[in-house]
């Protein structure tokens, strides 16, 4: 008993302590491990931990044909499945040069929408639980669920589904697929008004996520950062509007920007994108073609010698392919540049100096799916 | 600047590098020590402005590496490659590129864990993805695990 008097404010210190976040943590929503150094709440830096689901899908793709590698996309991010397999389907047509007929390349935006859809459904869901509301995931979940209906029925899966491939889709859609989606969007634009009755005009939830996580346009650069989360720092960087593809530049869509560059603004953006999706979808249900809807290709396909890149947007940014083809019946190598990946990076700098509770809002408005990153 | 043109630019204003045509993007061949210098004109340019580093990755031409650098812009949305051949298949060696883009950071750490390519002036250097005790680098072309099956 030495030292018995009360220390004053100064001599009060704290200490930096490290803290595990994951690879259990349904904040992180999936395997992912974040060293977090803190001073008491106030997070200090960041180094996240991956690896917990890499399964060297791009060593696989050297042992695989070119048709088989379109099974393994599924499994990068299994939120935009649809999407991933469209990327893989369109760097192998411009390499083998095959035409797509007009009815396959409708269903792939409707396919592709509808899982922007249900991507940015689940991911409401659950932004509003990080944040503490628990009661948007079941009713997201309940909306999603109709939309893998639909799924389900036309391609046989809910969340891989394999049905986008080289020369058009897997099968054709079912005759009751258009006023089936014509019902279903409809019930969709109800619902959309209970979210933002719910969460959208919700203080708290403004008050969790307003001037929060800034990420700066510059940083967004730097970063390599894309998709709802650069385009809420004002980055403009949709892909569908860059670069179109498959018929996105016949149809009439906005690209959504916000300047806000904080939680709130990259809310809004996934909102307003959700509107863009269903307002994409109506136009082309009111033109579906007819016809074929696969070109009938060879059992073993064979791309001409040289290096492909190909880009789409996904619900969570710029999926790139890049295939580099020796001419024979297996990719030399394939690397697919993930969003997720370069989105990772952005965490840190948003996040150091906020605390802990801001650092689960902060991942949860990224939008991170783990096993997009690990592949 | 749309493709050709920019071949052009990159043909006039780079004598010594190799220029050539991909599918998809011009592309232009570097040695080690032209990289920093010619990345930090190109993203500097007024012409050019390739500010965004979208992707990075690293080749396998056994026995030498290829590095690749897709660049973008996002003023001009013109696309370019830049490649850079290491030929030392035992201690592969490069200057990072953070200083230029953070997104580096990340992509270097996992060509570093899948190519065991090193990188100098990288702030941290890492197995990402694999544990540190991992031997041999999985995405080499010669790379041997007796716990892979074939299915």
């Amino acid at each position: 008993m030495e030292n018995q008097n009360t220390p004053t404010p100064s001599e009060l210190k704290t200490e930096e302590f490290v803290v595990n976040i994951g690879p259990q943590h349904p904040a992180t929503h999936g395997v992912l491990r974040i060293e977090a150094t803190l001073d008491g709440e106030i997070v200090k830096d960041i180094l996240p931990h991956l690896g917990y689901i890499h399964r060297g899908i791009e060593k696989m793709t050297e042992s695989l044909g070119y048709k088989q590698s379109i099974f393994l996309t599924s499994r990068m991010d299994y939120l935009s499945a649809h999407i991933n397999n469209h990327a893989c389907s369109l760097a192998i047509e411009k390499a083998a040069q095959i035409e797509v007929p007009a009815r396959a390349k409708a269903i792939r935006i409707i396919m592709d929408e509808l899982q922007r859809l249900t991507s940015h459904e689940l991911w409401w869901g659950s932004c509003a639980m990080d944040i503490g509301a628990v009661t948007p995931f079941f009713l997201a979940f309940r909306d999603r669920e109709r939309i893998l209906e639909i799924f389900e029925a036309n391609t046989g899966n809910r969340l891989t589904m394999n049905y986008i491939v080289p020369g058009g889709v897997m099968n054709d859609v079912l005759p009751d697929f258009v006023p089936n989606l014509r019902a279903l969007i409809k019930s969709i634009k109800d619902y959309r008004k209970e979210y933002d009755q719910l969460v959208t005009g919700n203080f708290i939830f403004q008050h969790r996520t307003q001037g929060i996580g800034i990420l700066t346009k510059e940083q967004a650069i730097s970063l390599g950062c894309t998709g709802p989360t650069a385009r809420a720092s004002g980055l403009s960087c949709d892909i569908r509007k860059l670069y179109p593809y498959d018929g996105y530049e016949k149809l009439d869509f906005e690209e959504v920007i916000d300047y806000g560059c904080d939680n709130w603004a990259r809310y809004v953006v996934r909102m307003e994108e959700m509107k863009q999706s269903i307002h994409i979808i109506e136009q082309v249900l009111d033109n579906f073609p007819t016809g074929e809807y696969r070109t009938k290709l060879k059992g073993v396909l064979k791309l001409p010698a040289g290096e492909y890149y190909q880009r789409v947007e996904t619900a969570r940014g710029e999926l790139g392919v890049y295939v580099i083809s020796d001419g024979g019946a297996k990719p030399y190598r394939m690397k697919f540049r993930t969003p997720c990946y370069s989105n990772l990076g952005a965490v840190k700098p948003i996040s150091v100096g906020l605390k802990i509770a801001d650092l689960m809002a902060n991942m949860a408005t990224i939008d991170l799916v783990i096993p997009d990153m690990d592949r | 600047m749309i493709k050709e043109e920019l071949k052009h630019y990159l043909e006039t204003n780079f004598p010594t590098a190799k220029v050539e045509e991909t599918f998809d993007f011009p592309l232009l061949f570097l040695t080690k020590e032209e990289l920093i210098p010619v990345l930090t004109k190109l993203k500097d340019a007024p012409e050019t402005r390739f500010n965004f580093l979208f992707c990075e990755t690293a080749i396998d031409r056994n026995p030498a590496f290829e590095m690749v650098y897709h660049l973008t812009s996002t003023y001009y949305r013109h696309d370019m490659m830049v490649k850079v051949i290491l030929e030392d298949r035992e201690k592969p060696e490069i200057e990072s590129v953070y200083s230029l883009w953070e997104a580096a950071d990340l992509y270097e750490d996992e060509i570093y864990d899948m190519f065991g390519i090193r990188f100098t002036n990288h702030p941290n250097l890492r197995r990402i993805m694999l544990t540190e005790d991992w031997v041999g680098y999985p995405l080499r072309k010669d790379y041997q695990d007796d716990r892979m099956i074939s299915l």
